[in-house]
């Protein structure tokens, strides 16, 4: 009876183990194994060829020269912005998917929302190059409008890079916050209206609070997927306005430093890793509830 | 006369497959505690969101207070509202809740809290301020969204059917703490329902609605006693419904035989002629049982019946019988003594009842709207 008992325990673990383990394989084949190797390399300098010695030299190297940090400090100010911006416009589209449009109409929304992600993200870049270039649509427009006399590079500029990066990002703070806003009572909203709230008091006291935990799933979301962007930065910001996402290419393939590069990437790492932390803090949400919303 | 509280004058309200509220005009009178009574559907939840604000009426006007409500917006009407869910705001505390409405005309923190202590002192909740709204029993929550409510002291509160939630034990004992609360306050409350005892335990005035309409506008005991419809004696209380034709009587008594030819008589509420289709209402109370025949009142008409089930309710039991040529079926309350506690399913029995409180209308026209 207890041998029987202790068998079924038994199996039951295994069970459990095989399930686990193409995910735990996974895990540390793929993201913990490469990370430690990284880690090291990013903590040595070659002093002779084909030999390496413990080093901070790459750190160093960040530090001194202002072109990284400085590329640094703008990719994550323009992330926060896009992160902002996209929160803005995907809150009112999440507001009516939910709470005005009804049934059929509700779903067509989020249809229309979806659909663009069908397509590969390089095909929709490109498409913007197409609208935005010199002699792209959009210019031509301009012109034929009599806006500008002569067709302007709308490409190459910070609201280009964006635009682009806002259009990504859309759908992933539209689908947390949809789901944080379908779950807030409609008869909450009318009780505060019935208490005399106005609009602007029913959204700071009611629909925010409510909405926090997606708010905050949607900004960690979009700011990381926009930190660690690569296509559309480049295709979109070109030369003039480099994301450090490109730093670390070019450390790695063109110019072979493989330890700088591992550097830069752990210096992103903690960059986006500080920012969740700091988000969690301001909003005053747990990591737990969060990561339940997105 | 003072002004009522709250006045209605020919509302209409239709959406696109029917009409909801149907050219109403009614007043409430100051401090009294009015229900809407209705099956699920009659428009009683259209008419409280019309009053309410969230609605806007096709036609007619709302006053409250003596004011006109047209073009008014909710937070801006001297009338809060009790919702079936309650709605209590989940991510503050209690006295946050009580306070919300306070804060919204801008009165200050300390102002605020005093007052929003008094009231929850008041519903029997004092020192609760700081709890969470998930901490609180459903009786407790019940007494929280209504002082949040009465703290601003309203004109009229309008409760959305806010026991329906509840189980029965504590809805019996809800109905009784409103009804204090009310008398307590002197507010006017304006009560929908579908719960025809709530509404009879609770109310000054009752209106019975059905199809967007009052069927009938009374104190509880008149809609009990004295119904005005068909529809109110079918929905207002547990009734006998007996459908049959015409077939006799005087300017009184109508004498009914139904398809089946079983014969009773009853009052008649309005004027009818021989062969119409009428509807009789017997309550189950005004009839009486006796083994022995000779027992019963020899002025009524006696029926005989056999025991189909027997419902036992404590002070509420009662007998279904079976006419014994018909097979009708007919409830019949039994008496408190005890006397017929030993009754057997089967077993052979006799009824009557006093024709003059039984009432007689004519029959809903077929094809009408029916509940």
């Amino acid at each position: 009876m207890n041998d029987a008992l202790s068998q079924r325990i038994w199996q039951r673990r295994l069970m459990l183990t095989l399930l686990l383990a193409p995910a735990l394989l996974w895990l540390f084949a793929l993201i913990v194994l490469p990370h430690i190797d990284l880690a090291l390399l990013s903590f040595r300098a070659r002093s002779a060829p084909r030999h390496y010695q413990p080093s901070l030299s790459q750190y160093d190297t960040f530090f001194t020269e202002p072109l990284y940090w400085q590329i640094f400090v703008r990719t994550a100010l323009l992330s926060a912005l896009a992160t902002v911006l996209t929160l803005l416009i995907a809150f009112p589209i999440a507001w009516v998917i939910t709470k005005v449009a009804q049934g059929r109409a509700s779903t067509l929304l989020f249809m229309v929302c979806l659909i663009p992600f069908w397509v590969s993200e390089t095909v929709r870049t490109l498409g913007w190059l197409i609208l935005l270039r010199q002699s792209g649509v959009l210019p031509a427009l301009l012109v034929s409008l009599g806006i500008t006399a002569q067709p302007v590079e709308l490409l190459y500029h910070n609201a280009t890079i964006l635009t682009g990066l806002v259009y990504t990002s859309l759908l992933f703070m539209v689908v947390p916050l949809i789901g944080s806003l379908e779950s807030l009572d409609n008869s909450l909203i009318e009780a505060a209206y019935d208490l005399g709230a106005s609009g602007p008091a029913i959204l700071r006291k009611i629909v925010v609070p409510h909405a926090a935990p997606g708010i905050t799933a949607g900004c960690i979301v979009v700011f990381m997927l926009t930190l660690g962007n690569y296509l559309t930065p480049t295709l979109l910001g070109g030369k003039n306005s480099q994301w450090f996402t490109e730093l670390i290419y070019t450390q790695f393939i063109v110019r072979f430093n493989w330890e700088q590069g591992a550097a830069f990437g752990f210096l992103l790492l903690a960059l986006s890793t500080s920012m969740v932390a700091l988000g969690l803090r301001v909003s005053g949400q747990r990591f737990v509830d969060v990561m339940r919303r997105s | 006369m003072s002004t009522p509280d709250l006045s209605v004058h020919s509302l209409v309200k239709r959406f696109a497959d029917h009409s909801a509220v149907e050219d109403l005009s009614f007043s409430v009178e100051r401090g009294s505690f009015f229900s809407i009574l209705g099956p699920s559907g009659c428009g009683k939840t259209t008419l409280l969101r019309m009053i309410a604000g969230f609605i806007a009426p096709d036609g007619g006007d709302i006053h409250i207070g003596g004011r006109s409500m047209q073009g008014v917006a909710p937070n801006r009407r001297p009338v809060n509202m009790v919702f079936q869910q309650l709605a209590l705001f989940p991510m503050m505390s209690v006295g946050e809740n009580v306070e919300f409405g306070l804060a919204r005309r801008g009165i200050g923190k300390a102002d605020r809290r005093r007052r929003s202590d008094a009231m929850l002192e008041r519903v029997g909740l004092a020192g609760a301020a700081y709890k969470r709204v998930d901490e609180l029993s459903g009786g407790q929550r019940q007494r929280v969204a209504i002082a949040r409510s009465l703290v601003l002291e309203p004109t009229l509160l309008l409760l959305d059917e806010p026991l329906g939630a509840l189980d029965l034990k504590l809805r019996e004992h809800m109905k009784i703490e409103l009804k204090q609360l009310q008398a307590a306050f002197g507010t006017t409350f304006v009560y929908i329902t579908h719960d025809q005892s709530e509404a009879l335990v609770l109310s000054d005035h009752v209106a019975v609605m059905n199809h967007g309409r009052f069927e009938q506008r009374g104190t509880p005991q008149e809609l009990y006693y004295e119904p005005a419809t068909a529809f109110v004696a079918g929905f207002v209380g547990a009734n006998n419904r007996i459908a049959g034709q015409l077939t006799g009587g005087d300017r009184e008594l109508a004498e009914l035989t139904t398809s089946d030819g079983w014969r009773v008589r009853a009052r008649k509420s309005a004027a009818m002629r021989v062969n119409d289709l009428v509807e009789a209402f017997v309550r189950p109370e005004v009839a009486s049982i006796e083994r022995d025949e000779a027992r019963l009142p020899a002025s009524h008409t006696r029926h005989a019946g056999r025991v189909r089930s027997l419902l036992f309710d404590g002070a509420n039991s009662a007998v279904l019988l079976t006419e014994e040529a018909s097979h009708f079926e007919f409830r019949v309350a039994l008496p408190q003594t005890g006397q017929f506690a030993d009754l057997k399913v089967g077993e052979r029995v006799f009824f009557s009842f006093d024709p003059q409180r039984a009432i007689c209308f004519a029959a809903p026209i077929p094809g009408a709207p029916q509940a």
